[in-house]
């Protein structure tokens, strides 16, 4: 990889180093060791329940951890000036039900102290200029989800954290939706995308595949396919699946 | 805390009661039939000159506790207050921008229904009429507080809903109402002194009965404006940016 930046750009944006994290008394991240590269888009992949979101919710810096040391940017994860750079989007929209598309983001992007232009902007990228005088509530499920994902884009982050962002998207707003996140990551921002959609990794520019708490693969498509033999990504991921269940067994 | 964010926030809160004119209304003429109703029972008795200023001040605590805490409960289930935790936006900015909204619609409710005391069913006020107003300013402000405190042991808005009874029933029996405090049980007086709601039913009752209370009143808006302090500062406590 030709690093084309210097002092601070050159730095990976997230290191993730022997992360535990136990929740209701069960652990649900065991020793977790990742990086994510900036300004690139990274898939983080995997079966539902393999914790994914808490992984997102460390990165973010909501969420209590047991051991193990998250890194944002250089700064430990949720250092408080980190929170104007990390834009987060949680599954289900976190947004005011009972307030306009407009109302919402006029609130959100005061918090975060966005420039003037930033709502109309942030509008046009998730492709909602029509309904923005309607209320949340109104809106069908993949619109919430759609401002949910627009009020955390309004400060211009470096580190984007989403959530399985295009679930239950029809396939034309998903294509939309990735396109958004790669041109994102090409303007230089860092962006990690979760999806139990496998097929969704050929959009990423890396994978990293978890499964049962376990990180099972951290690499580009290319690099996985190779190493797996396997066609697609689907049939890479289910190798590496095989692989560690034998691994388990023995 | 930073006053941008606080104001944003107060105006965000005020934007979501404007956008359901039913509970706005609820809020606003609820207590206006309620003390209608008082003086229509006690016509010919003395009963609404006794009672229908402490009413004044139980409005605006048990109103602001239950919509505080069905709002803030809202925010905590929603993810829109996990969202915020995560943004440069303080908890002090989070806590005084409901209770300024809330405060300001408590202006507004108490103006509305001192007036319509006053005025419509003739309910005698010894001292300065303004008084009314700081006073349940100051119960609502509580009322706010303990509902955001009390929104935190909730999971669903069933159970929140629930806290009303559970954290003002007891306050109304003891406040003084019923029976007056001095002539409570010793244990039950004891414990009355160390309930938000006796201050705002004795600072009403000093308006209403002295024709200059105002050195009472004071002492009790100091206890309330105390109460509430205490009670955002445990709200605070219960607003974690990093949970399990």
């Amino acid at each position: 990889m030709v690093n084309t930046g210097s002092g601070e750009r050159s730095k990976p944006a997230v290191v993730v180093q022997d992360l535990v994290v136990v929740r209701r008394g069960r652990e649900v991240l065991h020793g977790v060791d990742l990086t994510v590269p900036r300004g690139q888009l990274v898939g983080l992949l995997g079966p539902s329940g393999g914790g994914k979101s808490t992984l997102m919710r460390v990165v973010v810096g909501v969420q209590l951890v047991a051991s193990g040391t998250v890194s944002v940017l250089g700064r430990p994860a949720g250092s408080a000036d980190l929170r104007r750079r990390v834009g987060y989007v949680t599954q289900s929209p976190s947004v005011y039900r009972d307030l306009t598309i407009r109302a919402n983001l006029d609130y959100f992007a005061r918090v975060v102290g966005a420039d003037p232009g930033a709502v109309d902007r942030v509008i046009d990228y998730v492709d909602l200029a029509d309904h923005a005088h309607r209320r949340v509530e109104r809106l069908s499920g993949g619109q919430q989800s759609r401002v949910s994902l627009a009020a955390a884009l309004l400060g211009s982050p470096d580190v984007l954290v989403l959530d399985e962002p295009t679930v239950g998207l029809d396939p034309v707003l998903r294509r939309d939706l990735w396109a958004l996140f790669q041109s994102l990551a090409e303007e230089g921002a860092t962006v990690l995308v979760s999806s139990h959609v496998m097929d969704e990794a050929t959009r990423c520019d890396r994978l990293l595949l978890l499964r049962e708490g376990r990180l099972l693969a951290d690499d580009t498509l290319p690099g996985l396919l190779a190493e797996t033999a396997a066609p697609d990504a689907e049939q890479a991921f289910l190798t590496l699946i095989e692989r560690a269940e034998e691994a388990e067994v023995r | 805390m930073n006053r941008r964010l606080t104001l944003a926030t107060a105006r965000r809160v005020l934007a979501q009661i404007r956008a359901d004119p039913r509970t706005a209304a609820l809020l606003l003429l609820v207590p206006l039939v309620l003390i209608g109703l008082l003086a229509w029972i006690s016509d010919g008795t003395p009963m609404f000159d006794r009672i229908g200023g402490a009413l004044l001040g139980i409005f605006p605590f048990v109103v602001m506790f239950i919509v505080t805490s069905v709002a803030t409960l809202r925010e905590r289930t929603s993810g829109t207050l996990e969202r915020l935790l995560s943004t440069p936006l303080g908890k002090g900015d989070f806590l005084c921008g409901y209770a300024l909204a809330f405060g300001s619609v408590a202006v507004i409710q108490a103006l509305l229904a001192s007036g319509f005391a006053i005025w419509v069913c003739g309910l005698d006020v010894a001292g300065p009429q303004w008084l009314l107003v700081l006073v349940a300013l100051c119960s609502a402000l509580v009322g706010t507080a303990l509902g955001l405190f009390a929104s935190a042991f909730a999971r669903t808005e069933f159970q929140a809903v629930q806290f009303m009874p559970a954290f003002v029933l007891p306050q109304f029996l003891l406040c003084g109402l019923i029976v007056a405090r001095d002539q409570l049980p010793q244990v039950l007086e004891r414990l009355s002194d160390v309930l938000p709601l006796s201050y705002a039913v004795d600072a009403m009752s000093a308006v209403t009965r002295r024709t200059d209370p105002t050195g009472e009143v004071l002492g009790d808006v100091a206890v309330l404006l105390g109460f509430s302090v205490v009670a955002l500062v445990l709200g605070a406590l219960t607003l974690r940016r990093r949970t399990p």
